[in-house]
């Protein structure tokens, strides 16, 4: 088998020694990804995700490690790499305003070398697949986020690439708009079976929907990598309880108890759903009696299946978002 | 080796065209009109009253006039390319956010900055013909096309172009690395040929070293044949300071220092361009 990505030892910060700015967004990174396969980084805001993939995209430079893409070397050999790749970046909206939907996507057709017959089949198609055929003749200016997004999906996958990079490609879209890209994501990694999808995400239910492996990424480290199946498992000693209390003061700072893996809560109104990860479920009692003396009032108390933001929890010891 | 070529000639045509939307991108082609040609027109204005304030009158030294008249003409060129050319990087890095996209798509970045910088010239030659037209017709400009020496011309006028447009890219690769208004090099540098290259005023009115450099910039000897070749009845041999010379020297010089500064323009590229991936400059936003 060989390695569509592979990342050893890398490290990557920004600014030097006496700058303002000094941050390490990788820390000493090691993982492979199969040709064939989609792959998944979850993690957090500023977890690393997005300078990994600029890294791997020909971007930007690791500071120290090395990485081969394709079978090539992303520092000296970005030459062999880069017709073979491509990438979509959510959550910026790019494109020429001044240009149509269809000029945008042929101008890049045509720095990729597609024959023109072939790009003008793969974006009708393409278009259609993803209902923006009434818009191909509108100026990108004129249309929505949503749709400016699914043109950007287009764009990266009108080169037909070997390995394609997402990074949180549906980062603040509408519902439909996301349910659209996702599908044909799932779609285009069925049909194809030799292409190779990384994809970045902070929204665990895509990582777990469409990934056949996700590393976990936080602070520039991963802290797991496995299939999503596999991820759970970690869990099975583990336990998760979806408390829903009054809001109370303190909500965000229990004290660490025996048990207790970690938790992450969300105030809906002036509720608060609280979920927790034990691997002791004696402490639910614990937690109970907690929650009662800070004057909070439980609602109702369940036990649910595991989710991959429950194994993000139980690693980091608090939620993605 | 052909496939390298036809990607490459690729890649020019479709920022080229890129390029062009852009430019004439005017709902209104009156509009475009005014901008991109009025505009340049009205600056040689200033220079023709300010001309007529020190002397009195354009007829008072028509070498002169007509020496400086064809040089700010065609020095247009210098400062819209290098200008626009900036501003192309900036504005896909900022506005579009396109910079990434088409960084990393198989083209080289240098030829796409090229094509665009093509576009801005096809502009500016409307200006440039217009001024000079309009120099002839209503200012006494001596050009005579029927003396001209066309094939001097061309060659020396595609050099010409050629090394502004590396020039430019050299500095839009210099502008991978700026933020938006803390910059100026380009302006600076623009400038700095205004000043030594003979544009408006002799080289020979400068001290010897500034005299010195501009012999050394390319910009001199091309002004000094569009000069030649398009006002052949007029002497400028007494004031520019390379009277001595002949046309084909003047052409030889132009070609050598244009090859100096192209190869410095592609190492300067290269620099800027492994600095901006070194650094994680290409998805930068200047802060306001
Ligand atoms: N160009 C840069 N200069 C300085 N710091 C940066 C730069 N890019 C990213 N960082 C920092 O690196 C860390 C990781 O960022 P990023 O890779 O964007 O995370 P993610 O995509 O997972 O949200 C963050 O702390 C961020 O502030
Ligand atoms: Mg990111």
């Amino acid at each position: 088998m060989r390695y569509a990505i592979e990342v050893d030892h890398v490290t990557r910060v920004f600014g030097g020694k006496g700058d303002k700015v000094h941050a390490k967004a990788l820390d000493d990174i090691s993982l492979q990804v199969d040709e064939g396969e989609l792959f998944g980084l979850l993690g957090p805001n500023g977890a690393g995700k997005t300078t990994l993939i600029k890294i791997l995209a020909t971007l930007l430079l690791p500071s120290e490690g090395s990485v081969r893409v394709l079978g090539h070397d992303v520092v000296k050999e970005y030459n062999k790499i880069r017709a073979r790749i491509n990438m979509v970046s959510g959550g910026e909206i790019s494109g020429y305003g001044l240009l149509t939907v269809r000029e945008n996507l042929w101008m890049f057709s045509q720095f990729y070398g597609i024959p023109p017959k072939v790009a003008r089949q793969r974006m009708d198609d393409l278009l259609e697949r993803f209902g923006l055929l009434d818009k191909a003749d509108a100026k990108v200016r004129t249309i929505s986020t949503g749709q400016k997004q699914k043109m950007n999906v287009i764009r990266g996958f009108v080169t037909d690439p070997d390995l394609i990079y997402l990074d949180e490609p549906t980062l603040g879209l509408d519902v439909n708009a996301s349910l659209a890209i996702r599908s044909f994501l799932r779609k285009w990694v069925k049909d194809t079976p030799g292409k190779t999808m990384l994809l970045t995400t902070h929204y665990m239910v895509e990582a777990d929907e469409l990934c056949d492996r996700v590393a976990i990424i936080d602070q520039g480290r991963i802290l797991a990598c496995d299939s999503p199946s596999n991820l759970k498992r970690m869990l099975k000693r583990a336990t998760t309880f979806d408390i829903e209390t009054t809001a109370f003061p303190g909500l965000d700072s229990m004290p660490s108890m025996d048990g207790l893996q970690g938790y992450n809560s969300k105030s809906v109104g002036d509720r608060a759903l609280t979920r927790f990860v034990v691997n002791d479920e004696a402490v639910i009692s614990e937690i109970i009696s907690h929650i009662s003396s800070k004057g909070g009032r439980i609602i109702a108390l369940g036990k649910s299946e595991a989710t991959l933001e429950d194994v993000f929890i139980h690693l980091v010891g608090r939620g993605l978002e | 080796m052909r496939d390298a070529l036809r990607r490459d000639l690729r890649t020019i045509r479709w920022s080229a065209w890129l390029g062009w939307q852009m430019e004439s991108n005017w709902t209104n082609p009156l509009l475009f009109l005014v901008y991109s040609i009025v505009k340049p027109v009205f600056g040689t204005f200033i220079l023709v009253f300010m001309f007529v304030i020190i002397l009195g009158d354009v007829a008072t030294d028509p070498v002169l006039f007509s020496y400086m008249y064809v040089g700010n003409a065609f020095y247009m060129f210098v400062a819209q390319v290098m200008f626009g050319v900036a501003y192309v990087v900036q504005e896909d890095r900022e506005r579009f956010k396109t910079l990434k996209q088409v960084y990393i798509a198989p083209i080289s970045f240098f030829l796409y900055v090229v094509g665009r910088a093509l576009s801005k010239m096809a502009v500016t030659a409307l200006a440039v013909v217009i001024t000079l037209v309009f120099g002839v017709m209503a200012l006494d400009v001596a050009v005579d096309l029927g003396q001209t020496a066309w094939l001097m011309f061309g060659i020396g006028l595609f050099i010409g172009l050629a090394c502004i447009c590396t020039i430019g890219v050299a500095l839009a690769g210099v502008t991978f690395l700026t933020a938006r208004h803390s910059s100026g090099i380009n302006e600076g540098i623009a400038g700095l040929f205004y000043l030594f290259c003979g544009v408006v005023y002799p080289i020979t009115v400068l001290p010897q070293w500034a005299q010195n450099i501009g012999l050394a910039i390319p910009i001199t000897y091309w002004l000094e044949l569009m000069r030649r070749s398009l006002v052949p009845s007029m002497d400028f041999s007494e004031m520019s300071g390379l009277g001595e010379y002949s046309d084909l020297s003047i052409l030889l010089f132009l070609t050598l220092s244009s090859m100096a500064f192209l190869i410095l323009s592609i190492g300067i590229f290269k620099y800027a361009d492994h600095l901006a991936r070194k650094k994680g400059k290409l998805d930068m936003n200047s802060t306001y």
